[in-house]
């Protein structure tokens, strides 16, 4: 019972963290910034319009947006939240976490390729390449935390969290890159450019309005809530579920220092960056091992 | 056993036929298959072994078929995909009726399906070479059917001189198995000098099947062919190779560890290797070829784990390994053989292969789209469609063993895991490109838009494809019942049953994503109701005149991922740079031969050929002498012997 | 601060310099790893007398302070920047590190030595530095790359060492620190003038200086 209320806090206040992401900034920038409820009424916005579609396009282009939500939707009620365990866990679940969002990323790109413009065509190939690289390291790490607590399964995993080992620090910094990486988040893209040159995510979605386009936002506050609460559960061992909603908003805070603080990386440096985190990973493999 | 005899009789038969009389071939390929199919389905259904032994006057050799679950189960994509190959290529060659002997091609294809069906029965050595050569020679005269063209007839040669190659290891792998135990019937084999029988099936099989480095003629003589039959190549001839491989490992005993190590490693090198070059094509037909590549690796990976679990004592892994690969030999018939009838229908529609000049498909031939773009989510290994069971399954027995085993097994065991998400990632980004470019966006070509969709005959057999697919995917516990009996012949598998139980899970998970697709789908449809839903031109920042060339090409697309991965392979660029200061034409090409053979296979034939052109001194026509060396060699045997 | 996770910041530290090809922030993470390196002696287990705190200030100060100054002198004098077109790429350099790691790994369970006190890292963790500072020095140009090698090399011995030996000895501390300060010295010294003299400092290129004609 308890799972299916953190799946309702996920569907419920997803859109809250991208909200105190952008007040952070704001803050480091000293403006006021937006409302902490700003996305709740960009979704309320864009629900109430009509949609434009363009003549290139077909049904794929209409089926990304749907794919993508249906897809983390699923992802979401795989992730264990505060300790308990989640609704959908069997041995072998965090290969399906991984490949859901597999799905998402291969609709998404479908979807930019239907548009038959350049922009989303360049956003598309520089995200399956960032994506490729990502996988591993997110394997990587989750096979470490296997490895470490003899349990297969995601609720299994984040049960038998001991932080106090070093294993856990270096797993947490790793996911929390691949975080960075899957949610197109500085240091690998900048959420609020709009030069075509520079954007990956945001240009993959340029041609969605309307509906669509609310599905898109809230399927990015859904990945971003689901990977998440599996860095807090990582780094955050026990129960409570008031403890762990506050450690998703310290997450959210802590990304948005992350992006005041650092540019975004050259196009040639992030598959560095992902190379470097999958070393960690692996260094904390390797530290389980012995 | 007299169904499946029955159906190669129907096929040869109706191969003669179809030379003799110029019609037919298509109808007894389709009849034999299914009386095939019903033959083999039997088999597995009531798990009872069949077989039948008659003499036969070669020496060593006897009529010796058997069909247990192993066989079986690869009876059944062979008579399955052929069945549907054959309505579809009904269809496909309706072009050149008239103007080439499409009796001979029919006659072939029936050969090439008995010859198949032959080899995965056979038990006795010359029984199974026999069925092998016929298979390889078969394939070759189906392969050169547009003989024409210069690059079909290089392809052919290619083709035909690898499989020879390989056929040679199998020649000496079945003299040591018959020097060993003094026959050559498989009943009688025993584990003598395993390690090297082992070896020689390994380069043998692995010629057939396409391991890494002696996959050079993959991409070659598959795009060469004609769609169906490259569907049936690639979906299931080089299965053969791998049922070979799973038969001698079943003859030989319980395996040494290294086994397992060496197709691990062969396994992970060909999938890896094979998705980047798939990666760097234009030529779809090649893509999907070099694709092939990659999941025989990932099959060969799953029976290295399988093999692995055999010897270190733990079932579960050995398990899991086998049902893996079993199921993605299977599964990459369904989706191979469903995205080569794919290609096979834009080649036919557009006339060209080459992705840069294709684009916008997806509007004049709808449903070819719809089953391509299930055919490329499933080889990507995505949920709810089959690929990812398959996948899931290996990686499961990886993780199994990688979570509980020693540190010596688990270290290789977890690097294998992370191989096999980088290589799902890249193949993800390989089929989003081969789609992508081929069926969304405007038409790059005059020959893209005037494309047509293709007709019922070949329409039908990849729906059918398609939904088994997504059958596989959705109802996934149910292989389970196929799969115990076959992976019990390798190893005991009862642990099957337990250790597979997520499946139910997955499968359920994937109706759920469906289900939540369609909720989603209703809630936009409410919510658009009534309200304007307009047409518009796709955002171009304000060009005044955007064309269709401006999209993002395939190259472009996989760039990002070739310039990553650019030692691998060896990319060359002719680039003229531009001299002055005012903008000028230029040309830029890229070409990406294989790396195998230009750096392996080319110099080695080429020093091959230097040393034997010394030798054409012999060769100077004159019949008297010729006639004179056969003399003498015969008195120099006469007397070497004799005293 | 334990033992572990001193050596596990100096395997991060390695790494960093491995993937990293801007020389001022290599040689200040050359820097802090003196600095934890200066620490070990405190964490490893021994007793924790005047004679300890006098090797690791020692140690913490020429190690983390005074090689650092003297390198960032030479760099500022020769004036380069950055490490470009290495002979190993910065991703193949992460990746050939990560294997020199489980190798070390999997040598150390092989070393016959007696036990080492303290942690059951100590002896990987050397060898890892060993083998990346050999790595630095063997797929790097820049002269002063080439100096932070070794200095990463004497780190790993100088783990080794505090892994192996028992007691502490000052004689042999401090023969090895001085043997590094002469050499660094002496180093910093022919790199200012290597650079004066030719205007760069690639060590690939002083093949030219060769005598005879190819």
């Amino acid at each position: 019972m308890m799972a299916f209320v953190h799946i309702l806090f996920a569907l419920v206040l997803a859109p809250l963290l991208l909200g105190v992401i952008n007040r952070t900034k704001a803050l480091f920038a000293g403006r006021n910034g937006q409302p902490l409820l700003q996305l709740y009424y960009d979704l309320a916005k864009l629900l109430r319009k009509g949609a434009v579609y363009s003549r290139t396009t077909s049904w794929v282009f209409r089926a990304g947006p749907i794919a993508g939500l249906a897809a983390v939707v699923a992802a979401l009620a795989i992730v264990p939240f505060a300790g308990t365990g989640a609704p959908v866990s069997f041995a072998g679940d965090l290969v399906l976490f991984a490949y859901l969002f597999g799905l998402m990323r291969f609709f998404t790109v479908i979807a930019a390729l239907d548009t038959g413009s350049s922009f989303e065509g360049m956003g598309a190939s520089r995200e399956v390449q960032f994506a490729a690289l990502a996988e591993p390291v997110l394997f990587l790490a989750l096979a470490a935390l296997a490895r470490r607590t003899g349990s297969l399964s995601l609720s299994g995993i984040l049960g038998a969290v001991t932080p106090s080992e070093p294993v856990w620090a270096l797993v947490a910094v790793a996911l929390l890159v691949v975080l960075l990486a899957e949610n197109a988040r500085i240091p690998v893209d900048d959420p609020n450019t709009h030069l075509e040159l520079t954007m990956i995510h945001e240009v993959m979605v340029l041609d969605h309005g309307g509906p669509d386009f609310a599905f898109i936002l809230y399927g990015a506050a859904l990945k971003l809530w689901v990977l998440g609460a599996l860095l807090v559960g990582v780094v955050l061992p026990g129960e409570n579920i008031l403890l762990s909603l506050v450690a998703m908003l310290a997450l959210a805070v802590v990304v948005g220092v992350i992006e005041s603080t650092m540019a975004r990386l050259r196009l040639l440096r992030v598959p560095q960056l992902l190379v470097g985190a999958g070393a960690l990973a692996a260094l904390a493999l390797i530290l389980v091992m012995r | 056993m007299n169904l499946l005899l029955a159906a190669v009789a129907i096929l040869v038969a109706g191969g003669v036929v179809a030379l003799w009389r110029d019609r037919g071939g298509p109808v007894a390929a389709v009849a034999g298959c299914v009386v095939g199919l019903v033959g083999a389905g039997r088999v597995l259904w009531t798990g009872a072994t069949v077989s039948l032994r008659l003499p036969w006057n070669v020496p060593f050799g006897s009529f010796y078929v058997e069909a247990d679950a192993l066989s079986a189960f690869f009876l059944l994509p062979i008579f399955g995909l052929s069945a549907l190959a054959a309505i579809y290529g009904g269809e496909y060659l309706a072009p050149w009726r008239g103007k080439k002997s499409l009796g001979a091609a029919w006659f072939f294809f029936n050969l090439l399906v008995a010859s198949m069906a032959m080899v995965v029965l056979a038990r006795n050595g010359v029984l199974f070479l026999v069925a092998w050569e016929v298979m390889a020679l078969a394939s070759f005269f189906l392969v050169t059917f547009e003989d024409e063209r210069d690059d079909v007839r290089a392809a052919g040669w290619t083709y035909l001189v690898a499989t020879h190659l390989g056929t040679a290891f199998l020649l000496a792998m079945f003299i040591l198995l018959g020097r060993e135990n003094g026959s050559l019937d498989f009943n009688r084999f025993t584990a003598g000098k395993a390690g090297l029988v082992f070896v020689l099936a390994l380069i043998g099989f692995g010629t057939k099947a396409g391991f890494w480095p002696l996959h050079v003629w993959l991409p070659e003589a598959h795009p060469a062919a004609p769609s169906h039959v490259s569907a049936l190549m690639s979906g299931v001839m080089i299965k053969t190779g791998i049922y070979g491989l799973l038969r001698v490992l079943t003859l030989l005993g319980p395996p040494p560890a290294w086994w397992g190590w060496t197709l691990i490693g062969v396994g992970l090198v060909s999938a890896l290797v094979g998705i980047v070059f798939a990666l760097a094509q234009r030529d779809l037909k090649r893509l999907l070829a070099y694709s092939s590549v990659e999941n025989i690796g990932i099959i060969t990976l799953g029976i290295g784990i399988g093999l692995l679990g055999m010897s270190t004592g733990l079932p579960v892994l050995a398990a899991l390994g086998f049902a893996g690969a079993l199921l993605h030999v299977v599964n990459h018939a369904l989706f191979k053989g469903l995205l080569f009838l794919g290609a096979g229908a834009v080649l036919h529609a557009t006339g060209t292969r080459d992705i840069e000049h294709l684009g916008g498909l997806l509007k004049k031939m709808p449903a070819t789209a719809v089953t391509f773009l299930v055919g490329a989510i499933a080889i990507s290994g995505l949920p709810p469609l089959n690929g990812f069971i398959s996948e899931f399954l290996i990686y499961l027995g990886a993780f199994k063993g990688g979570v509980s085993a020693s540190a010596a097994i688990a270290v290789p065991l977890l690097a294998v895991i992370t191989g096999l998400a980088l290589i799902g990632g890249l193949a993800a980004a390989c089929f989003a490109k081969a789609f992508g470019v081929v069926f969304l966006g405007e038409p790059r070509s005059d020959h893209a838009a005037h494309a047509h969709e293709a007709g019922p005959a070949m329409r039908g057999p990849m729906l059918l494809l398609a939904s088994g697919c997504a059958a596989i995917g959705l109802l996934s516990p149910l292989t389970l019942g196929v799969l115990t009996p076959v992976v019990s012949v390798l190893t005991p598998a009862d642990v099957l049953w337990e250790a597979a139980r997520p499946l139910t899970i997955i499968s359920g998970a994937g109706i759920g994503v469906l289900v939540l697709i369609g909720v989603v789908a209703l809630v936009r449809r409410r919510l658009l109701a009534g309200r304007s839903v307009g047409e518009t031109v796709t955002w171009d920042c304000g060009y005044a005149a955007p064309t269709a060339r401006m999209q993002y090409t395939g190259s472009s697309f996989a760039q990002p991922l070739t310039e990553l991965f650019r030692p691998l392979l060896g990319t060359r660029k002719k680039f003229t740079p531009l001299a002055g200061y005012f903008p000028a034409p230029t040309t830029l090409t890229t070409d990406t031969p294989d790396v195998s053979r230009e750096r392996v296979y080319r110099p080695v034939f080429g020093l091959v050929e230097a040393g034997l052109s010394r030798l054409r001194w012999l060769q100077h026509g004159n019949v008297q002498l010729y006639v004179l060396y056969i003399a003498l060699t015969l008195l120099v045997l006469l007397v070497w012997k004799l005293s | 601060m334990n033992l572990e996770l001193v050596l596990i910041l100096v395997v991060l530290t390695n790494l960093k310099l491995l993937g990293s090809s801007r020389l001022g922030s290599s040689i200040r993470t050359v820097g802090v790893q003196g600095l934890l390196l200066g620490l070990l002696p405190l964490v490893a287990g021994h007793d924790l007398t005047a004679r300890v705190w006098l090797l690791a200030a020692g140690g913490a100060v020429i190690k983390g302070v005074m090689f650092p100054w003297m390198l960032m002198r030479a760099l500022r004098d020769a004036e380069v920047r950055r490490e470009v077109e290495p002979f190993v790429g910065m991703l193949t350099s992460i990746l050939i590190g990560i294997v020199a790691l489980g190798a070390s790994f999997w040598l150390g369970h092989r070393l016959p030595l007696p036990r080492p006190a303290g942690s059951l890292l100590l002896v990987p963790v050397a060898l890892s530095a060993i083998l990346m500072g050999l790595f630095l020095i063997v797929s790097r140009r820049k002269a002063v790359s080439q100096v932070l090698g070794f200095l990463v090399m004497e780190n790993g011995i100088y783990v080794f060492g505090v892994g192996v030996v028992q007691e502490t000895s000052l004689l042999v501390e401090l023969g090895v620190l001085l043997d590094v300060f002469v050499a660094v010295f002496v180093m910093g010294i022919i790199i200012f003038h290597i650079s004066r003299e030719f205007d760069h400092i690639d060590t690939d290129r002083l093949s030219m200086l060769r005598d005879w004609k190819p």
